[in-house]
């Protein structure tokens, strides 16, 4: 909601123009809110000073809501309605969660955009909505410690996470009112809070074994530049498994053949977590606990443990050898390892990882910390705090995107680890004549069946010229950003006709369906929603008109001549003019006239900008 | 807004097919740092729309310029010289029995006594030969008369079809080493 300085790296910053940036880690088992005090990340605890936040929502009959530990502590009772570990549903459907072995057993449903609902005595909720009331609880302890709301929010994700988890992340973001500055991969976050510690420069190798997710990421940092080479993963791999893998283990040794109810198999999968947490330690644990009308007692060595979870290590090495394919660097080249996440604390993950790259992983910040305080940071600067910061963090894409062909076949466009942000066209063109009309199935995936792949959405091109068959050109452009979210446009070439484009997301909400979740979050406060967006309207207005002057007096001169300067100014005039009134109509059509009209000014000054980055770099330079 | 720009004029760099990988690293990483979206978060929309497209643009000239067989491919173009991938009939016998031979010998690692040191040794092979062929490519481009062009457009076909097998040879080895 406030207004955002402009100022451009490497100018200094008002004294009072200091900002809030806060780095948001929304985990699959817990989630945590950091902030930069004093030029260091640091993460906020709650009134009983745990950091911590347990990734657990529940739904009371009365319309309530809890978040955190009081949901673990009500879970055992109450499975249906105690929701855990619900990021691993972030943009999947129902057929996902039947797949999800390591899910506690909720009752559910297909949602109308595709992603699945969960059945709670406060009715149907999407994992978007869950996870808003995860980051609102987070937003309301920073509110709380920082006097203020946040002016910005990075919020992290898996590096493996497909466009819909992201989106679904974005949209849980928008849900609970939080100004999103960026999607961060989580590797990429641990990576930044070791660099700037450590000051390292080379290549470094994140390996983050999450609840229920795993990643690997090998960048290259030099002088500030944190450039992803490759990243790789499993979204579907994790802690929780682990404790899955020890629930069998001790339903075989009991001779359980029956599969238990809900309740049984949370306090046998809590048990579970207990005796993997005392393994990191002890060498042996003692299991009793008392579930489903019995008592299951046994022990377990960490050498049963570690038979019991070696595959799932294994399956993580696998991964890892394959990001220092895709990288193009032997093991032997990689500078440093990074672990994170509190998986990483089991003791036969430390060992294959040092094994494996043939060095001591680093530990030295906290492994369930660590991804929250290098998103603190990258919200620090991108809030405008860090104005002569050198960081920059270029990430690529996990996995390839593409269409649709003939035959079920997916047809690679942009292929995995391509460094972001991307644009990629393609050209189509009728098979009918007189066709007006085409849909595009769009996938992310590695493989070359369309039902082995991810389905994104399907992209309706409508107000195509109607012509011979084959005689239109269409171009599709693709384009995937720096939060590793996609767009897609389209344009008849041969008329010039700007396509009209209608997505359906296979797994995610619509704007509707957004609105709707925004209402009823709003429906507690007394605010107006039409009140709310023109006052929305009026920020945004402000903040161009405050944009465009910085920019205007500081390269209007230079990079416009007199007349594309008046003109500029003129609809400035025409918006300022606009801005108290109560119109949000003609507010909104002033605003967008004024970003048009300023188009090319900010192009020149890009062009500008290339021009300064290679000043003193001479043509011909590199020739050898 | 003056000459249309190519993906060496965006580097700086001349439009020669021989380039210091590691000076284009440094210029890449110049670029990115004034170009890309998050040096621009507290911009105007319009201005950060414009930024994400130049980054784009940078990203996809970085990835031109870097690769030896799009590099050469982007360079004929600039020359009017449009070259087709993954067409096999034009190419030279002695390059197709090369091929073959080099395919045979994949297909056999797996009857090999030591198939990964076999299939390394292999790969050693392939990438000495993509190599030669890189120095070549450079000779024809200084030359740069239209024989020496057209040459330079068949050595491209040639060049995929190495790397590809290359691609190849690796993903052979990656099933051995997972193995």
């Amino acid at each position: 909601m406030a207004l955002l300085q402009i100022s451009e790296p490497g100018q200094s910053p008002l004294p009072h123009a200091r900002r809030t940036g806060l780095g948001i880690d929304l985990g699959t088992t817990h989630s945590l809110v950091a902030v930069v005090v004093d030029g260091a990340p640091r993460t906020l605890a709650d009134e009983s000073g745990d950091a911590l936040l347990p990734s657990a929502v529940r739904y009371l009959a009365g319309g309530g809501v809890e978040v955190g530990r009081d949901v673990l502590r009500a879970a055992a009772a109450d499975p249906l309605n105690a929701l855990t570990s619900v990021k691993r549903l972030m943009g999947r459907g129902a057929d996902d969660l039947a797949a999800q072995r390591a899910l506690p057993a909720y009752e559910f449903s297909a949602g109308e955009g595709g992603m699945v609902l969960l059945h709670t005595a406060g009715g149907a909720k999407s994992p978007v909505e869950i996870s808003a009331e995860i980051l609102r609880t987070l937003a309301r302890r920073a509110e709380q410690a920082n006097g203020k709301k946040a002016d910005g929010v990075v919020i992290t994700v898996p590096a493996y996470f497909d466009d819909a988890q992201r989106q679904a992340t974005r949209d849980a973001a928008r849900i609970a009112g939080l100004p999103l500055l960026r999607l961060l991969n989580e590797p990429t976050a641990a990576a930044l809070a070791y660099g700037l510690d450590s000051g390292a420069e080379g290549l470094i190798a994140v390996y983050d074994l999450g609840g229920g997710t795993f990643d690997i990421s090998i960048l290259q940092l030099k002088r500030g530049v944190f450039e992803v080479l490759a990243t790789g993963g499993d979204s579907a791999l994790g802690g929780d498994d682990f404790d899955h893998a020890i629930v069998e283990w001790l339903r075989a040794q009991a001779g359980d053949a029956t599969p238990p109810d809900a309740a049984t198999r949370r306090t046998l999968l809590d048990a579970a977590r207990s005796a993997k947490q005392a393994l990191s330690t002890a060498e042996r644990v003692g299991i009793d606990v008392a579930a489903g009308g019995r008592r299951w007692r046994a022990e377990l060595d960490r050498a049963t443990f570690n038979g019991l979870i070696e595959p799932l290590v294994a399956r993580t090495l696998r991964s890892c050898r394959r990001a220092l394919r895709d990288a193009g660097v032997a093991v032997t080249a990689v500078d440093s390892v990074v672990l994170v996440g509190g998986s990483t604390r089991v003791p036969l993950v430390q060992s294959a990882v040092a094994d494996l790259f043939g060095r001591e992983p680093l530990t030295s910040i906290d492994p369930d910390r660590v991804v929250a305080l290098g998103a603190a940071i990258q919200a620090d600067i991108l809030v405008g705090n860090q104005q002569d910061s050198d960081t920059l963090l270029l990430d690529v894409i996990p996995l390839a995107l593409g269409l649709e062909t003939m035959g079920g076949l997916m047809e690679k466009i942009i292929p995995r680890n391509t460094t972001l942000p991307v644009t990629r066209a393609q050209d189509f063109t009728t098979y009918k004549d007189g066709q007006t009309a085409m849909s595009i199935h769009v996938l992310q995936g590695e493989r070359e069946l369309v039902s082995e792949c991810r389905s994104l959405g399907h992209f309706e091109l409508r107000g195509i010229p109607p012509m011979v068959a084959g005689a239109a050109r269409i171009r599709v452009t693709f384009q995937v950003d720096a939060d590793g979210l996609l767009s897609v446009s389209a344009r008849e070439q041969t008329r010039g006709v700007q396509a009209e484009i209608q997505v359906k997301p296979s797994y995610g909400l619509d704007e509707n369906q957004i609105a709707d979740m925004l209402r009823a979050s709003m429906e507690h406060a007394e605010d107006d929603v039409e009140a709310r967006a023109l006052r929305e309207q009026q920020v945004e207005a402000d903040q161009l008109l405050e944009a465009l002057g910085a920019a205007l007096a500081r390269d209007g001169e230079r990079l416009l001549d007199d007349a594309e300067r008046a003109a500029l100014e003129a609809e400035m005039d025409t918006l300022r003019g606009l801005r108290d009134g109560d119109d949000r109509q003609a507010l909104a059509e002033a605003f967008a006239r004024l970003g048009q009209a300023s188009e090319v000014f900010a192009q020149r000054r890009m062009d500008d900008s290339i021009r300064r980055a290679l000043a003193g770099r001479r043509v011909g330079e590199v020739e050898s | 807004m003056s000459e249309p720009r190519t993906h060496f004029s965006l580097f700086s760099l001349p439009e020669t097919y021989q380039l210091d990988g590691e000076e284009l690293r440094e210029r890449y990483r110049a670029l990115q740092h004034s170009l890309h979206p998050d040096r621009h978060s507290s911009a105007d929309a319009t201005h950060k729309r414009m930024a994400l497209q130049y980054a784009a643009m940078v990203n996809d000239a970085y990835r031109v310029l870097r690769s030896p067989v799009e590099r050469a491919r982007y360079l004929l173009k600039l020359r009017g010289i449009e070259v087709e991938l993954n067409v096999g009939n034009q190419l030279d016998p002695c390059f197709l029995m090369r091929q073959m031979e080099l395919r045979e010998a994949l297909a056999e690692v797996h009857e090999s006594d030591a198939p990964q040191q076999a299939i390394e040794a292999l790969r050693r092979d392939i990438g000495e030969e993509l190599r030669e062929m890189e120095a070549v490519m450079a000779s024809q481009f200084a030359d740069g008369s239209a024989e020496k062009l057209r040459k330079a457009a068949r050595l491209v076909q040639e060049m995929q079809f190495m790397t590809k097998l290359a691609d190849e040879a690796e993903q052979i080895e990656a099933r051995f080493q997972e193995a």
